[in-house]
């Protein structure tokens, strides 16, 4: 297999101060990588540092070709969508708009279209809304939609950043499973960043441990979910 | 009743000018994040340059179409070459720069053109329309290409691509990113119509106030307080609230005694004051609320 997205030394700074200190992490074609850590570790950052969304140094390789430094809207139309903490959603515009401002890059309408009769498929929630303004639905729902706007760009990796945060233990079951689904069947690569590290080490097949912006473990999930030290500080058992 | 009905119509004619210049303060107001105190001289340095291709010889509905489009282009390049380069600088360094592109319009304009009056002509001709005294025909041209500009721009931005894109970079520009979306460019595209937008306002006004350079100073003031009416957060307000503040200014200026000429201004300023105490964001705008 090869890494679809690879950094090597990747450094991240907000203005004087710097938070991520040279990382080298892979995601592979077709993979699912987890990205573990405390609150405050740099796994924000590092998603925030793939789409330059914030100043870094070091080397991004996406496809092959480097991407550091280019800015955001540049990385997101090479096949990158990142569905961000706090999710994004564009209050004011309907559910069916803010699917269309995720396929804002695409010009085939008919693809498009077929694209969000997609979503709709993998959550009928958003098409009982699909006239509602988005700032109402619950925030499941507005998760639901990032991850349909995330998919109308037609990524090869999204980026999942606290995809469970501040959802009821239902909806999260459900959502993961729509990722393995989506993982499988749509080809889509990921990197997710998770709080509930049993949550995510289930779904992914390589998982990343840092700590305050330092690599401390990299490997396979199985085997970073059996490691004694992590069970007990990530796992709680 | 004549009276009355005269009143309503003049108003909306000019209320249709207002409207068009709290619309181009409420989209750059959107883009940016600050109120476009030159947004009055942009529209004022748009009719001249109309004023002086008419000079030259070109037929009015040439001399508009060409004016519109420079505009356009100055618009965005007031934007790339100025606004750009301090965009995240604080909000005093955004008004000092309005208010010199202001002064720098304003007497540039003196400077080239003089600060004497000068007629414009009105497309439509003078005269009353349907031979009744209760609309002139300028009102009545006015009013027409004010409401087919704003429903153009109404499908503009419901019904296309760049629309969506636009809107969805002044609601959230980091989201827009995500999505792909060029925000400079969104930005830049905004200032270009509103300076457009300006243009037009500005050559439709002109026949009534007459062209010189400070023509422009009390309109965007009304226009502002329309903007502030309808709500700096609703381009739709901005454009109702335009149209009522034509109205109201015509009415008071009509039926209040003493109100006068003189005192219509002041009518607009204390429309602005009233509607920020009661209402601070406006009959339809959206008050911001953020987490802290």
């Amino acid at each position: 297999m090869t890494a679809l997205i690879e950094t090597r030394g990747l450094c991240a700074s907000y203005g004087q101060i710097q938070v991520l200190f040279g990382l080298d992490l892979a995601v592979e074609e077709g993979g699912i990588t987890a990205l573990l850590g405390a609150n405050g570790a740099g796994k924000t950052t590092t998603l925030r540092a793939l789409c330059g969304m914030v100043r870094t140094r070091g080397e991004i390789k996406f496809a092959g070709a480097s991407i550091a430094g280019l800015p955001t809207e540049t990385i997101v139309r090479r096949g990158i969508a990142h569905v961000p903490e706090g999710r994004g959603t564009f209050t004011r515009q309907t559910v069916e708009e803010n699917l269309h401002i995720g396929a804002i890059t695409r010009r085939d309408r008919t693809g498009i279209a077929a694209d969000i009769e997609r979503v709709y498929g993998y959550f009928p929630r958003l098409e009982e809304r699909r006239n509602q303004q988005a700032g109402t639905l619950s925030g499941g729902e507005q998760q639901m939609l990032a991850v349909g706007r995330a998919m109308m760009l037609r990524p090869r990796l999204m980026l999942l950043d606290e995809p469970s945060f501040g959802l009821a233990p239902m909806v999260v079951e459900e959502m993961f499973e729509i990722f393995g689904t989506l993982n499988r069947r749509e080809r889509m690569s990921m990197l997710i960043v998770e709080q509930n590290a049993a949550l995510a080490l289930s779904l992914a097949d390589q998982a990343y441990l840092i700590e305050t912006g330092s690599l401390v473990m990299a490997g396979p999930a199985a085997d970073v979910g059996r490691d004694e030290n992590i069970r007990r500080s990530y796992l709680g058992y | 009743m004549q009276l009355f009905l005269h009143q309503v119509l003049a108003g909306i004619a000019t209320g249709g000018i207002y409207a068009c210049m709290g619309l181009a303060v409420v989209m750059i107001y959107q883009a940016i994040d600050h109120l476009n105190f030159a947004q009055g001289e942009m529209a004022m340095f748009s009719t001249f340059i109309a004023w002086q291709l008419i000079q030259w010889g070109a037929p009015y509905w040439v001399a508009f179409v060409l004016t519109v489009a420079i505009s356009f282009a100055a618009g965005i390049a007031i934007d790339r070459i100025v606004f750009k380069p301090i965009h995240n600088a604080p909000v005093l360094s955004h008004i000092v720069v309005f208010i010199a592109l202001l002064a720098i319009l304003n007497s540039g304009a003196g400077f080239i053109w003089d600060y004497q009056i000068k007629t414009f002509p009105s497309p439509f001709g003078t005269g009353a329309l349907f031979g009744q005294n209760l609309i002139s025909r300028h009102d009545a041209g006015m009013i027409s290409v004010t409401l087919m500009m704003l429903v153009l721009l109404y499908f503009f931005f419901r019904h296309t691509r760049i629309g969506l894109a636009m809107r969805a970079a002044a609601a959230s520009p980091d989201s827009a990113r995500l999505a792909g979306i060029r925000v400079g460019w969104m930005i830049a595209l905004g200032w270009g119509m509103a300076a457009a937008i300006g243009a037009v306002a500005g050559m439709m006004i002109a026949p009534v106030v007459f062209l010189e350079p400070n023509m422009m100073i009390s309109i965007l003031l009304y226009g502002f307080a329309g903007a502030v009416l309808g709500g700096l957060t609703s381009p739709g307000g901005a454009v109702l609230g335009g149209f009522m503040v034509g109205i109201i200014e015509n009415l008071a200026a009509t039926y209040i005694p003493g109100a006068g000429r003189e005192l219509k201004l002041t009518i607009a300023l204390f429309i602005i004051v009233a509607v920020l105490i009661v209402k601070p964001g406006g009959m339809f705008g959206r008050r911001v609320v953020s987490r802290v």
